[in-house]
């Protein structure tokens, strides 16, 4: 098991590696100069080029990688352009909403989408069945930054029943949450149903049954384990596009997290800033992977014991 | 066969609603079960043994459906309980091995666990005793080291094993009847006489009754009290062994023992019941054996013969017999 730790992390560094060479080079060829951005169209040449040599931009880009890396490796990405503090820092700083929306937004999808799931495979192809089926296709097709639009304008614009924007009190999380959990609800709650109405075809089902298990003990206690082996997996697999929905949500509800932060980042070309949150949110999914193949290992003896 | 009978089957019918039709799967199939006696169950593959089986024990699902007829189990009507009445008889006073040693245990609880939640449902013991108790009946059904097997998942053991450990769970609670849905066949030979003498030894010991579900003549030889002869989803012959095998009477019993390969007797090769059994859906109007009969004559196309005795306890579906008295209130 430990073993399998390792090597799992030890697979992760060439792609965190990749991501980081990637977003550097990317960052460094699209048009457009950081610092004029980040001074305005009206300096004068002399200056810019005065603030690109402090900042070290005029070294080769290798060199500027290694640099890159080697202060990344002690926990240093720099320092904002725009906001003049460690990079560090400020993720630091905002990471704590994010990770609450997600928690929250997760929290949202697991009951919702577990319970029509289990629901809807009860009684199956009757009137539940159909109608939670039809929400979670609702869910699963819309784009988060729609259901979020839309639940903003429907729950706090016209209804007022919550704050517009903010993340400050409770009832400021639950539109973004939901907003966020929507779509991972719909899809664990049709891969949950699926999995379940296979699930109870199989012949130790039968068994169940025939020792006198009623029917939710048969579920809970027989089929539901054995189900939840591939939704568990997609639950957290599902950390990465919770992460690039919190981008869009965090961004309508104008939450303060890692998603606004980046967002901001790009529109004002701060480099720094952006390679930090970009690295930082990979390692975030590398280790929602590693974690949903840990869980799997814990749940299926037969995994387990093959490692 | 005036013993106590502890499971009254009458006229069970169950059928299958599908898109073709209504698939009659068992149409009619009454069976007693004395205390303490092995009864069995034969016929060819689909003939309807499991369905009836299934029935019994209330676990046919959608679209199967039990449609007529009465299940007493030791005076008791069983045939409309609630699903929490049902579920205190299942497992408990009645019982099922199924054909499919391979799957029928969960893969993901160790075996020993999965046999205790059977007791836990049934009595009100410790967890701790009824681990004992499931330890014992893991040594009875001759698990080897019963201590270790009990923390395994089924994947950890072989086919014969597992089957052991379903008659345990079976047999944990002493049930009155067992139903057992052939289950050796999926076993080598070597372990299915192993398997069947054991059951035959804790049936006797614990006063359980056995349906034994098989389409081997030689087992039903070897340890069945009463024979029932099943047919595209009708009783077509029942007797005791004896007597069925002395005195075969009905030409579909002749055909399946005459297919049994016999090492005393040279042949060129397997005798076959000629044809293939007919779609339920579209059964002949007379015997729904006719078709393949080789003693049918033309009334037997047109009459569907009732269950006559031809002697003292034995019943033959076949208008040669129909002399008899009727034992069926068709
Ligand atoms: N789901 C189903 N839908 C329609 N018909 C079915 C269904 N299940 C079973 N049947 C019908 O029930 C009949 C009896 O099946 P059953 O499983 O009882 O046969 P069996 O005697 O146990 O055969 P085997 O020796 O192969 O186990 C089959 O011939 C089939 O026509
Ligand atoms: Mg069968």
């Amino acid at each position: 098991m430990l073993s399998k730790v390792v090597k799992r992390i030890a697979i992760s560094i060439p792609v965190l590696i990749g991501v980081v060479l990637l977003i550097f080079i990317m960052l460094r060829v699209v048009p457009g100069d950081p610092v004029a951005t980040m001074m305005g169209e009206h300096v004068n040449p002399a200056m810019i080029e005065k603030i690109s040599a402090e900042l070290g931009l005029d070294q080769p880009l290798y060199v500027q990688f290694f640099k890159y890396v080697g202060n990344a490796l002690r926990g240093d990405f720099g320092t904002s352009y725009r906001l003049n503090r460690n990079v560090t820092q400020i993720i630091l700083e905002s990471f704590p909403h994010t990770v609450k929306l997600s928690v929250l937004a997760a929290l949202v999808a697991w009951i919702i989408g577990l319970v029509a799931g289990i629901v809807a495979a009860i009684r199956q192809n009757r009137l539940l069945d159909r109608l939670f089926m039809g929400c979670s296709l609702v869910g699963v097709s819309m784009p988060v930054f729609m259901t979020a639009l839309v639940l903003q304008y429907v729950f706090a614009f016209k209804l007022q029943w919550f704050p517009i924007s903010g993340f400050d009190s409770w009832q400021a999380m639950i539109l973004p949450a939901i907003a966020l959990g929507w779509n991972s609800a719909g899809s664990i709650a049709r891969m949950t149903r699926s999995n379940l109405v296979e699930i109870l075809q199989n012949d130790y089902i039968r068994t169940a049954r025939a020792k006198g298990l009623r029917e939710h003990g048969v579920i809970i206690g027989h089929a539901l384990k054995n189900a939840m082996l591939p939704v568990v997996t997609m639950m957290a697999l599902q950390i990465s596009s919770m992460l690039s929905g919190a981008v869009l949500t965090e961004s309508v509800f104008g939450v303060p997290g890692i998603g606004r932060l980046s967002v901001n980042a790009i529109e004002t070309r701060d480099m720094p800033l952006l390679q930090g949150t970009v690295i930082f949110t990979t390692i975030i999914i590398i280790l929602g992977n590693l974690i949903a193949d840990l869980l799997y290992n814990v749940l299926d003896p037969r995994i387990r014991e093959g490692a | 066969m005036n013993e106590s009978v502890v499971l009254d089957v009458k006229n069970l019918k169950s059928h299958f609603f599908t898109a073709k039709g209504e698939v009659p799967a068992v149409d009619g199939v009454s069976i007693q079960v004395p205390a303490g006696k092995i009864i069995g169950i034969v016929g060819e593959s689909g003939c309807g043994k499991s369905m009836t089986a299934m029935s019994i024990m209330g676990l046919l699902r959608y679209p199967g459906r039990v449609v007529d007829g009465t299940i007493t189990l030791d005076g008791r009507d069983i045939t409309h309980l609630k699903p929490k009445e049902l579920s205190q008889v299942r497992g408990n006073e009645l019982s099922m091995i199924f054909q499919e040693p391979m799957t029928s245990l969960n893969p993901v609880y160790p075996v020993g666990v999965q046999v205790r939640e059977a007791i836990l449902l049934h009595q009100k013991t410790t967890k701790a005793e009824a681990k004992q108790r499931v330890l014992d009946i893991f040594q009875a059904v001759g698990i080897p080291e019963p201590e270790k097997r009990y923390y395994n998942y089924p994947h950890q053991l072989s086919g014969g094993l597992r089957q052991r450990v379903m008659i345990g769970m079976a047999m944990v609670c002493r049930p009155k009847v067992m139903i057992a849905d052939e289950p050796t066949t999926a076993l080598d030979v070597t372990i299915e006489a192993q398997i069947l003498r054991l059951m035959k030894r804790l049936c006797a010991e614990q006063g359980t009754s056995i349906i034994l579900i098989t389409h081997n003549m030689g087992v039903v030889a070897e340890i069945c009290d009463y024979v029932y002869v099943m047919y595209a989803g009708k009783v077509m012959e029942q007797a005791e062994t004896f007597e069925l095998f002395e005195h075969t009477k009905h030409p579909y019993t002749q055909g399946l023992l005459k297919s049994i390969p016999r090492l005393d007797e040279k042949a060129d090769r397997l005798y076959t019941i000629e044809g293939v059994v007919p779609n339920l859906l579209h059964l002949p109007k007379g015997c729904s054996f006719c078709t393949r009969c080789d003693q049918a004559q033309e009334r037997c196309f047109t009459e569907k013969p009732g269950l006559y005795a031809a002697a003292d306890g034995h019943g033959v579906r076949c208008l040669k017999y129909e002399s008899g008295v009727k034992m069926d209130g068709e």
